[in-house]
């Protein structure tokens, strides 16, 4: 009688890569609503043209590499990076903007690479950075945010703007720079930090509310990503605890000139960084100890372009760096193998 | 690494375990075969026997074809060039062939096998060792010969020569003797029916080892999840303080040598290093059994515990087998295959390899015979055989599961590119190849496959690099010679030159001389001539002594005819 040969192990867990991205998306949801209800309609049509874009471009590149199209759609791998890019778009942003972005980061960040696995950098942060960089006015255009039920434009109107139709909106009406931006204009006017956040209901109003939740529902995010072990603790921790750090001792030194840790800690891309965009696992450092340098230096990095780089938040850019430290951390950082003496015969 | 953590079970047990890293937690189905008591697999026509079924040199063959057989008749024995051990026949019968024959190998590799054709008479002859009931005083040198004389390797599938890695351990300060009952590998039982139903016996071959090795304490570990085993071989050593039966949490590969140590005594073992040198000898419960009986009942190993199982047999059961016995008819006293018999594999799902045909003996390190359809393979994971292999996304969780704790993913990365040297400098050679990484793989990468290749590959760069250093310590040699011969050569011209000179002046001087006296040139032309017949006799009488002696010789030779 004749066999089928396959080789050990014969098992395999029922872990897939489809199903650790669809967790990732799963995690997202909880701080997608709240940035849903303090910006409007437009967080969710940033997500959905995102990822229309993001498989439709992965689509073409599958089909142009020759690679089997299906399989690697259906990895989920091309969502989650739209998702992500999205969560960084302010509300109501053109939608050919979008499209340029999403453009750097599936066809050139990832598909160019190799695809799934091969990308260096993070493909949703790249997609990021060339938007700042080339429209940097549009880019810095977030509505006032409201409540849900208040928002200057409702389900149509977000679409028409977003689609180019119709209105031309009076942006400076409605739109204002993100918190972080305004205190950085701020402090750099000479303004006493404490009399930015009093003078401004916007500023107060923001801070304490919307993007303090929105990070808090990101945090609910990540912990549910810990709990299903999808990511490692040490790269979160890392980059929160530096961050925390640096935040701290800064604010200490001099209360009026830097902005309190809490600020750092729950603004921006804070929590969305540390849970969501340092832990892909791709473009991360893979060893334990490599994780906790990596997260720390990211931590070190956002606060330093925070406070004295030209862009309003960091985390792009310092995740961008780190991707590029990634091979010589995590050749130096392997972990004592049993039965040896020293880490590693370097 | 080593985590520590106070283990209390169920049976009170309060010692100290400590964890390895990683591991993981497969479906295991025990159950399907462990309720069974082990029946006797009979004794089939033909058996088979493989002359490499040990670690080392293959053993040699002392039948000839024709010969007629006894049961523990020693067939090949042990290789003097190395590591080897002797091969009994496990029945009685007719030696019908000495014959290629394909091996239990993942390739489907051929090698020289003895076949026997039983004649069911199961005849001891008088080839049964002389047994040692009393086995307290015989000497440990005689007990080492009786391993030897016994071919017992370890049967927990490292086939290591057990006699060995005892006599190893006779002069070294062994400090814990560890009996290895984790079983840790799905589907297979043999052990956990071994230790429930000779239980004694096992006690008294760890007895024979204590007495050979000295050992200051025996832990016997068994995963938790066999508690009729752990009770049983607890209540067989009731009153010896000398041994203690451990508990041990359930979480593969927890069997592994290595693992075990760690988790019984939170030593690690040495890289390139045994576990002898920090005072431990490990042994696996079958193979303390094949030492009871090899001493105690004079039984060489010529049968052993297999386990029969899976949904592709009728009936799932532990089986007493003769070495050599085919898959065919193990299979058949299981009630026959079933339709689901997709696989079979040698061994259990983790770390058994899949084999072709069933016209294959088992052999001393077969532990379990797997017939399993595809269906259950999948359903460890439904999208198993549909979802292809995906690139890895480096997620990590090889390097959580990995008892070893390497970076599997690193490795992978490097063999994919080729770099084996960077694989190495991720200490590829450590890996056990337990699967435990791609087990957990979410991208479905044949992860071992990759590091048994760099492994292998290594092995040839490794030996082509030697054979090149060969050839060229040999060619600078060469050159060496020729261009030291160069010298010795012009250097001894030289000097004949120089002789010469020195002679022609001295030739000149005493010419020159000469010319004042002509009687000293006379006698000087004199002497020359003289020593010039001196030295024709000389030659002379030595071919004439020359020619003697070789007459001498050919008379002595014709003699001699």
């Amino acid at each position: 009688m004749q066999f089928k040969t396959n080789t050990s192990p014969f098992f395999n867990s029922s872990n897939n890569v489809n199903g650790v991205m669809l967790q990732v998306l799963l995690a997202l949801i909880p701080g997608t609503l709240v940035m849903m209800y303090f910006f409007g309609w437009g967080i969710l049509f940033n997500i959905i043209l995102s990822m229309f874009f993001a498989i439709t471009l992965e689509a073409i590149a599958l089909v142009l590499r020759k690679r089997p199209v299906m399989v690697f759609l259906g990895d989920l791998s091309a969502l989650v990076t739209a998702w992500l890019f999205a969560l960084t778009l302010p509300p109501l942003l053109p939608w050919w903007i979008l499209l340029v972005g999403i453009f750097f980061a599936i066809i050139i960040a990832k598909q160019l690479y190799g695809g799934l696995g091969y990308n260096p950098f993070n493909p949703a942060m790249v997609g990021f950075a060339v938007l700042i960089i080339s429209f940097p006015l549009e880019m810095g255009l977030w509505l006032e945010a409201g409540s849900f039920v208040d928002q200057s434009y409702g389900f149509i109107d977000s679409l028409k703007i977003i689609f180019g139709m119709n209105i031309a909106p009076d942006w400076d009406a409605v739109t204002m720079a993100t918190p972080l931006d305004s205190v950085k204009t701020g402090l750099l006017t000479g303004v006493d930090y404490n009399e930015i956040i009093q003078k401004s209901h916007y500023l107060s109003n923001t801070l304490n509310n919307t993007w303090m939740w929105s990070n808090i529902a990101f945090i609910a995010g990540g912990v549910w990503l810990l709990y299903k072990k999808i990511i490692h603790w040490q790269i979160p921790v890392a980059l929160l605890l530096s961050l925390l750090f640096f935040s701290l001792i800064f604010y200490l030194y001099s209360p009026q000139e830097y902005a309190t840790p809490l600020v750092q800690m729950l603004s921006g891309a804070t929590m969305l960084g540390a849970f969501f965009i340092a832990t892909d696992p791709v473009s991360a450092s893979t060893t334990p100890t490599g994780k906790l340098i990596y997260g720390a230096s990211i931590g070190a990095f956002v606060y330093i372009i925070r406070v004295w780089g030209s862009y309003p938040d960091a985390m792009a850019f310092s995740v961008l760096i780190m991707n590029m430290a990634v091979p010589m951390i995590d050749y130096y950082t392997q972990p004592r193998v049993l039965g040896h003496k020293q880490k590693v015969d370097l | 690494m080593t985590s520590s953590t106070t283990t209390k079970t169920n049976n009170n047990q309060n010692r100290k375990l400590w964890r390895f890293h990683g591991g993981v937690h497969p479906p295991f189905h025990k159950e399907e075969s462990n309720q069974l008591a082990v029946i006797s697999a009979g004794i089939p026509e033909q058996l088979i026997f493989p002359l490499r079924q040990h670690i080392g040199k293959d053993a040699e063959a002392v039948v000839a074809v024709g010969d007629i057989v006894y049961k523990g008749q020693v067939i090949a024995e042990a290789s003097h060039h190395g590591l080897s051990a002797n091969i009994h026949a496990s029945s009685s019968g007719k030696v019908s062939a000495i014959e290629e024959h394909v091996l239990a190998h993942p390739s489907g590799l051929k090698g020289l096998c003895i076949i026997i054709d039983t004649d069911a008479k199961d005849d001891w002859g008088d080839c049964k060792l002389e047994p040692y009931p009393e086995y307290q005083n015989i000497e440990v040198s005689d007990l080492v010969k009786r391993l030897q004389e016994s071919g017992i390797v370890g049967l927990g599938g490292a086939v290591f020569p057990t006699v060995v890695k005892v006599a190893g351990a006779v002069d070294k300060p062994i400090k814990t003797l560890i009996i290895n009952g984790a079983e840790c590998e799905p589907y297979i039982t043999c052990d956990d029916r071994l230790m429930r139903e000779k239980s004694a016996e096992i006690i008294q071959g760890i007895k024979v080892i204590q007495q050979m090795v000295k050992p200051e304490e025996c832990l016997i570990g068994i995963e938790d999840n066999k508690p009729e085993a752990i009770e049983i071989m607890r209540k067989a050593c009731v009153g010896d303080s000398s041994i203690e039966v451990v508990a041990i949490p359930t979480i593969y590969p927890s069997g592994g040598e290595k693992q075990l140590i760690e988790i019984l005594t939170g030593k690690e073992v040495p890289a390139r290093g045994l576990p002898m040198d920090i005072g431990i000898l490990g042994q696996n419960v079958g193979t303390v059994y094949s030492i009871y009986q090899a001493i105690v009942e004079g039984i060489p190993l010529v049968s052993r515990l297999i386990t029969v199982t899976g949904n592709g047999v009728q009936k799932a059961q532990n089986f007493d087998v003769l070495n050599g016995t085919p898959i065919s008819y193990l299979v058949e006293q299981a009630g026959g295959y079933t339709k689901m018999a997709d696989h079979l594999i040698m061994g259990g799902p983790m770390m058994g390899f899949a084999l072709k045909d069933d016209n294959i003996p088992v052999v001393k390190a077969t532990n379990c015979i797997l017939l399993i359809s595809t269906t259950v393979l999948n359903e460890s994971n439904s999208a198993f055989s549909r979802q292809p292999t995906l690139p890895c996304i480096r997620c990590g969780k090889c390097m959580d599961a990995c008892p070893v704790n390497l970076l599997p993913q690193q490795m992978y990365w490097h063999i994919r590119a080729k770099d084996f040297e960077r694989a190495e400098s991720h200490n590829l050679k450590d890996c056990i190849e337990c699967g435990a990484c791609g087990f957990v793989c979410p991208s479905h990468i044949p992860l071992v496959d990759y590091y048994r290749f760099a492994k292998s590959e290594i092995r040839d760069q490794a030996e082509l690099q030697r054979k090149a250093d060969q050839a060229r310590q040999r060619h600078e040699f060469l050159a060496f010679r020729k261009e030291r011969d160069k010298r010795e050569r012009e250097e001894k011209r030289a000097a004949h030159k120089a002789a010469l000179q020195k002679k022609k002046e001295a030739a000149a001087k005493a010419k020159a001389e000469a010319g004042e006296s002509g009687s000293v040139a006379t006698s000087a032309a004199d002497s020359k001539a003289d020593a010039i017949k001196a030295a024709m006799q000389r030659a002379k009488a030595k071919k004439l002594a020359r020619a003697k002696e070789a007459a001498v010789a050919t008379k002595a030779e014709n003699a001699n005819d």
